[in-house]
């Protein structure tokens, strides 16, 4: 199909909820009320690592207006995670607490403040434990120890991966370079707090509520850790008002409000404050990193070595993903034949760590950008070039075995490059300075790839990732079931607009019935990309086939040929006699008396292309997005500060299914890639998150965001719906070095960690006064030996495997 | 951050009823105006008032009269963004409109109020915080504990005073008008802070600030520049405000008043008196800037680091100086919004 022959597909539609979202008519998860509903509150450690001696609750208990109060003890005594590999959580914790923050009882009251009072009246006995609360500290304490399992002492997991041999390619380059970068932890920082709403029935099943991206994996959960048949129980996501990534997993709230409310028999409402939010976290890993790569005097890459560290926090969450994703995808953007990657996530008693947007691969990203840049220099070479003549090849494989199919890297620098007038502005390494006064103004570009979605389930099977069921009314509507969570992205939207395309009729005519797991099929949650194209390319199916039988129907009764049928504008008939065309609702009833209901599954699972090695499973998708982008920014020699003039980011989106939400997407990336290049960090302080507040973390306003010139590529893709990929996480990654190499552009110095504050830039500068290396960056590694390397061969180059063979097709 | 707790609002209409109000409250009594710093320090847990006298529905305490020749009296309840856009006040106090404008966010200088900003609570990154926060971290002596969490060999209180009008009003040389139901005063507005991070205020608890009077700014020029992350929201972790008499082109009168370097605002006298019978020329405000810098000493108890505050001040003092000298603006357009 091209592009002008689609009616629904590249218009500029407003989101379906839209309305309801402007309007205040949206209903989260805290603006549930049920009859009779208990309000609850958790009790959380004040402690870094402690154990717990014992916990007196009857104070608690004896307060007017509390209905129930519960620890550990009340719960069936089970480790979860969200990865089977990481069963390290407990709603309520038992025997030990391992950060500020960690629950350890739960209270059920007439209101919120009461349970709050109770929680105050519960007596806990901590026994303290040395709190290890750094990378550093966890290693060298390995007599103190945050979990009993992993790779080591306080070392949740190490990998070492080699495609190729590495050694070789530095001996073959001619210029091998090796840097340290750091990134600063930050957090997700969504509007909407963390809510749920619990209602254990007479009928003992359960019904959930929550603001949650993964209802699937929280129900499958939910069945294990409160010991109940996962047939008796329901969860519902709630509209979510901001996700990317901090509403992944299973949480202690949602689980204690159920108990709760078995235990109470009433509907349990629980909501999390802004400062329970950043002890929740699972937000970006701080990763320390080392990285060398060879080039050869054109540019080219001969190999490259990354080696990452991981600061996971005091839980495993989704840490082991997370530190294969720093190595993984790293070679899918530029050509890299040989690529070696050791990785390691190492405990410590801060609030864990785990997927944010881009998870685990804006670290490597701004690292492999920065290093790029001043290799770029040192062989006298533009960097836009440099990056234009690697962009790696379409339809092959990577190093690492990965399958990528469409590239339109190409097309986004060269995109970039002339919308931001980089020919002009960039005038060569070490050009006399732009900009009057103490401001001097500089560019500077990077560039990313990005999966759209996870080749494999968090949990091993073979069924599919995304299902959905559609069924017609005999009003002309469609009704379109589906497990995916709408976080804001506007999944509801797709939704709509897909079987609307196909079935020639108006998205408003589509009613969309989002993750309810008694009545949606599963969709394994937004998270890594995924949905657009696995619930786009099940709802296409699914339309696909309701669109035969109608035209069966209607072929009958117009004694036409189905193959010459369309359905466009709400009518379904034969395009050169289209006055005997009939109305969607007439062929719905025409359909419906030959075939009875009209009710049609639509399934997707992605192609099965794992690598052949243990590790191979993290990182194969679909298919691949890419992004480039310019900054133009300009700093103030006297203060360090740094001011964003204008961000060119040209997005590979395969094809934009609406392009309104695209740049939706590409605008809120960069605005968040400027908070995490700039100002946000999530760091402690006495053991305690130091700023745990809107206020004091400082995360940009709309003053700070520049104007943002978004270009959108398409390479039609043939794995996405209509040939779309993803567009929610991959334009964020080049923003963080983008900014740095501007900073460099303009000022001359390197700031090799991540957030790159005025204070940091203003001490680069003191250092370039005095002659110094003008970098401010991490020193030294942890003294930390990865394990011998799993060596496989380099699949660099070899043609991709087999595109759109997938299962359900 | 919970809801607020429960008090007992009383809504005077008249300064003498909302003076013989507060005074009956008695220890347990507070005054609130626009309420943006008050009810979320509730929230928190930092004031735990059991009866409120607002002052929202007093309407003599609202408004500003005067001219520049006479000199200007503002009613303390004067909400910030009618300060800033005030034709009078922008063309002869500039500094004040300019500081009342860089107030938090326009929503909050809609409620917010001029008295209020100027006796808005000293701040600390060890104290505004939620309650659970606390407890953990430890608790702090002024609220719920005996020690200084930023100094811990201290004695007294080092938060931070963080009002952006304060430094100015003191620059410009106002005084303010207190009221009490036992009688009123008007005291030089330097009179009315301490250096202490509790008791930060001179006023009396049961004493309201009712007026802000400025002298005439015949001859006067006044600018004000704010240190801090972000262009909205954020308290000062910096201010510095400065007003000048020039005659012929060479200082005659001058003051300088850093914002946000101690527990109250701390006037740079000594660089002041330096100004006296100069010229502004770049290497005056060098040389001013250097002394200025001597009085701020910012510890590790806000956003940015100390050191890197006590660097700005300088650079900003001389900013100031050279944007009141009218040479070329150094930094960027908006940089008093930093």
């Amino acid at each position: 199909m091209n592009k002008h022959e689609f009616s629904v597909i590249g218009q500029p539609l407003p989101k379906i909820d839209a309305w309801a979202k402007v309007t205040g008519e949206t209903r989260y998860a805290d603006d549930l009320v049920l009859p009779r509903m208990a309000h609850a509150r958790l009790l959380r450690s004040p402690h870094a690592h402690a154990r717990i001696a014992a916990i007196d609750t009857s104070r608690a208990a004896a307060l007017p207006g509390v209905y129930a109060v519960i620890t550990g003890a009340d719960l069936p005594p089970v480790k979860f995670g969200i990865l089977p590999v990481s069963q390290d959580e407990e709603a309520l914790c038992r025997e030990k607490v391992r950060m500020v923050g960690d629950a350890v009882a739960a209270v059920a009251a007439l209101d919120e403040e009461t349970a709050e009072r109770a929680c105050e009246l519960v007596e806990v006995t901590y026994e303290p434990l040395p709190a290890l609360m750094s990378i550093e500290e966890s290693l060298a304490h390995p007599e103190v120890r945050i979990h009993e399992y992993g790779d080591g002492p306080n070392v949740h997991k190490s990998v070492a991966l080699q495609f190729g041999d590495v050694e070789a390619a530095f001996a073959a380059a001619d210029l091998v370079r090796e840097d340290v970068f750091f990134y600063e932890g930050n957090t997700h920082l969504p509007l909407e707090q963390h809510a749920a709403v619990a209602h254990w029935g007479p009928d003992d099943k359960l019904t959930l509520w929550s603001s949650t991206q993964t209802p699937h994996y929280v129900h499958r959960l939910l069945a294990k850790i409160l010991a109940v048949p996962a047939a008796h129980v329901r969860v519902i996501a709630a509209p979510v008002g901001g996700g990317f990534g901090g509403k992944l997993d299973p949480f202690a709230h949602e689980i204690a409000a159920c108990q709760l409310s078995r235990l109470c028999g009433r509907p349990v409402k629980i909501a999390l404050t802004r400062e329970e939010v950043f002890y929740v976290h699972r937000g970006r890993h701080p990763v320390l990193m080392w990285l060398k790569t060879g080039f050869t005097r054109a540019g080219d890459i001969t190999g490259s070595h990354l080696r990452t560290w991981l600061d996971g926090g005091a839980y495993g969450s989704y840490g082991v993903a997370s530190t294969f994703y720093t190595g993984a995808i790293n070679p899918v953007t530029y050509k890299m034949p040989v690529y070696k990657f050791e990785g390691a996530r190492i405990f410590t008693n801060k609030p864990p760590c785990g997927p944010k947007r881009g998870h685990g691969t804006p670290q490597p990203r701004f690292a492999l950008e920065c290093q790029i840049d001043r290799a770029a220099e040192q062989l006298g070479l533009d960097p836009a070039d440099l990056r234009r003549r690697i962009v790696a090849e379409p339809y092959t494989k990577t190093a690492n075995h990965l399958t990528v199919t469409t590239i339109g890297l190409g097309e986004c620098l060269d995109r970039v490059v002339e919308a931001s007038g980089w020919r002009e502005k960039w005038r060569g390494w070490n050009a006399p300075p732009r900009g009057r006064g103490p401001v001097r103004r500089g560019v500077g570009i990077a560039c990313s790839s990005y999966m759209t979605g996870a080749g494999s389930a968090v949990y091993w099977n073979n069924m599919p990732h995304s299902g959905v069921v559609l069924r017609a009314d005999r009003g002309g509507g469609v009704a379109i079931l589906c497990g995916a969570t709408d976080i804001g992205q506007g999944s509801d939207s797709i939704l709509a607009y897909l079987p609307a395309e196909v079935l020639g009729i108006d998205p408003k005519d589509v009613r969309v019935h989002p993750a309810d797991t008694d009545l949606t099929p599963v969709d394994l949650g937004s998270y890594s990309s995924r949905v657009t194209l696995m619930c786009g390319v099940a709802a296409i199916q699914a339309a696909t086939r309701l669109r035969e039988v109608l035209f069966q129907a209607v072929a009958a009764k117009l004694e036409v040929d189905p193959s010459r049928l369309v359905a466009r504008d709400r009518k379904v008939g034969v395009p050169d006699d289209w006055d005997r065309a009939l109305t969607f609702a007439q062929a719905v009833e025409l359909g419906e008396a030959m075939h009875g209901v009209l009710a049609f599954a639509g399934s997707y699972a992605p192609p099965k292309r794992a690598g052949k090695y243990k590790g191979g499973g993290v990182g194969p998708s679909p298919c691949y997005s890419y992004s480039a982008c310019v900054v133009e920014l300009s700093v103030d020699e006297d203060t360090g500060m740094v001011e964003l003039h204008d961000v060119w980011l040209a997005h590979d989106v395969g094809r934009a299914l609406n392009p309104l939400l695209v740049e939706g997407q590409v605008e809120g990336s960069v605005y968040m890639g400027i908070g995490e290049a700039l100002m946000e960090e999530q760091v402690f302080r006495k053991h305690v998150h130091k700023t745990p507040s809107m206020l004091e973390y400082k995360s940009p306003t709309t003053l700070e965001t520049p104007a943002i010139h978004t270009i959108l590529v398409e390479t039609d893709d043939p794995e996405g719906p209509f040939g779309a990929k993803e567009a929610g996480q991959g334009p964020l990654l080049p923003v963080m070095p983008a900014i740095a190499n501007a900073i460099y552009d303009a000022v001359g110095v390197r700031i090799d960690e991540v957030p790159i504050t005025s204070e940091k830039v203003l001490r680069a500068l003191d250092l370039k006064r005095q002659g110094k290396p003008a970098r401010v960056g991490p020193e030294k590694l942890p003294l930390f030996t990865f394990k011998t390397p799993l060596v496989v061969e380099s699949a660099f180059g070899q043609p991709a495997d087999a595109i759109t063979r997938r299962p359900f097709a | 951050m919970m809801r607020l707790p429960p008090f007992l609002y009383v809504s005077p209409r008249t300064v003498a009823e909302a003076a013989k109000a507060v005074a009956e409250a008695g220890p347990g009594g507070m005054l609130v105006a626009g309420g943006t710093d008050l009810y979320p320090n509730m929230k928190r847990r930092q004031f735990e008032p059991t009866t409120l006298v607002g002052l929202a529905a007093v309407r003599e305490l609202r408004g500003v009269r005067g001219s520049a020749r006479e000199g200007v009296t503002l009613g303390a309840t004067t909400i910030l963004s009618a300060v800033a856009t005030h034709p009078d006040l922008l063309r002869h106090y500039p500094a004040l409109a300019t500081a009342a404008g860089l107030v938090s966010s326009p929503q909050l200088r809609n409620m917010g109020t001029l008295g209020g900003n100027v006796c808005v609570d000293t701040r600390c990154n060890y104290y505004n915080q939620p309650y659970p926060w606390r407890k953990a971290v430890g608790f702090c002596m002024k609220k719920d504990g005996d020690i200084c969490l930023v100094a811990p060999g201290s004695r007294r209180c080092w938060a931070v005073s963080s009002s952006d009008t304060a430094p100015v009003l003191w620059s410009l040389g106002a005084r303010v008008r207190l009221v009490s139901a036992s009688g009123e005063r008007t005291i030089p507005i330097d009179a009315l802070f301490r250096d202490d991070g509790i008791e930060y205020l001179a006023k009396r608890p049961d004493e309201i600030l009712t007026e802000i009077v400025l002298p005439p700014a015949e001859g006067w020029a006044s600018t004000y520049l704010k240190l801090r992350r972000r262009g909205s929201f954020d308290f000062p972790e910096l201010g510095v405000a400065v007003a000048l008499r020039l005659e012929d082109a060479t200082v005659a009168q001058a003051r300088i008043v850093l914002g946000a370097v101690a527990s109250q605002p701390r006037p740079a006298t000594k660089a002041a008196r330096a100004l006296v019978g100069q010229r502004l020329t770049p290497d005056v405000i060098a040389h001013v800037a250097d002394l200025a810098a001597g009085p701020a000493r910012p510890l590790d108890n806000t956003d940015f680091t100390h050191p890197y505050r006590k660097k700005m001040t300088r650079v900003f003092v001389a900013r100031a100086l050279g944007r009141l000298a009218g040479l070329e603006r150094a930094g960027r357009d908006e940089e008093e919004l930093a």
